[in-house]
């Protein structure tokens, strides 16, 4: 139990660290408008929608990080890979602290 | 700007090239499909010397269908697809409409139409191993 514990909080840990990066979160936007990109659209949205002008190295880099975190999954079709967003974190997340809250308005509404 | 130097040359851009893994193929494809030209076929003992142009100019850039045999086109290639990079890309005047003509050729796009600043552009699989890019000017 204490085992589990520890990975779901070294998990959390991993999540909120992935999204403290501003550019991190400009990828997060961008695959939440369309899912399923290559490195190169990310890039290509990054460059011309936000004047982000971080070289790919760096880009493919934050992609580690958010996969770490579980947040984007890669998939290979064909001969390409695409980048998709997986919000499972954070809807945990957003369960851990909200649940109680939601409940109660539930409550309170009946 | 042209330099003191500079200025004068004649040096023009003529040609581009792509590296196809068949050449029979690309003719097919940048012609039957993506609606070019063939301009000059010139045997070159296992592979041709093969360009297509562009019906809107038939005097302007050609576009040579380049075998791509040497060792290193392969690797380079493959990299380019992995990260989704198209190395080169053509000129519409309506990127979603030729998309939409695109597809329903059963051509396979690896992005659909995007607003990237001041241009819209598409990226599809050529089928020869390449990207292309589709760009048009807003």
């Amino acid at each position: 139990m204490q085992a589990i514990t520890c990975i779901t909080s070294r998990a959390v840990a991993d999540v909120f660290k992935a999204l403290a990066d501003p550019t991190r979160r400009k990828i997060v936007d961008e695959l939440s408008e369309r899912n399923g990109q290559t490195l190169f659209e990310i890039c290509a949205r990054l460059a011309t929608k936000h004047r982000l002008g971080s070289s790919r190295q760096a880009i493919s880099q934050h992609l580690d990080v958010l996969e770490q975190a579980s947040l984007i999954t890669t998939e290979r079709r064909g001969r390409c890979k695409y980048h998709q967003l997986d919000t499972g974190p954070l809807e945990r997340i957003v369960e851990r602290w909200l649940q109680n809250v939601r409940e109660e308005v539930i409550r309170a509404s009946r | 700007m042209a330099s003191e130097r500079t200025r004068g040359g004649d040096t023009r851009i003529t040609l581009t090239s792509v590296l196809v893994d068949d050449q029979d193929k690309a003719l097919r494809f940048y012609t039957e499909i993506l609606g070019f030209e063939k301009k000059t076929e010139v045997p070159l003992g296992e592979h041709r010397w093969l360009t297509v142009v562009s019906p809107e100019s038939p005097d302007g850039p050609e576009l040579v269908l380049e075998p791509d045999a040497h060792p290193a086109a392969k690797p380079f290639k493959a990299a380019l697809l992995d990260d989704g990079i198209p190395f080169t890309s053509f000129a519409v005047d309506d990127v979603r409409h030729e998309y939409t003509r695109l597809r329903a050729l059963g051509v396979e796009f690896t992005q659909e139409p995007t607003v990237m600043g001041p241009v819209t552009t598409a990226v599809f699989d050529d089928t020869c191993g390449n990207l292309i890019q589709i760009a048009e000017t807003t």
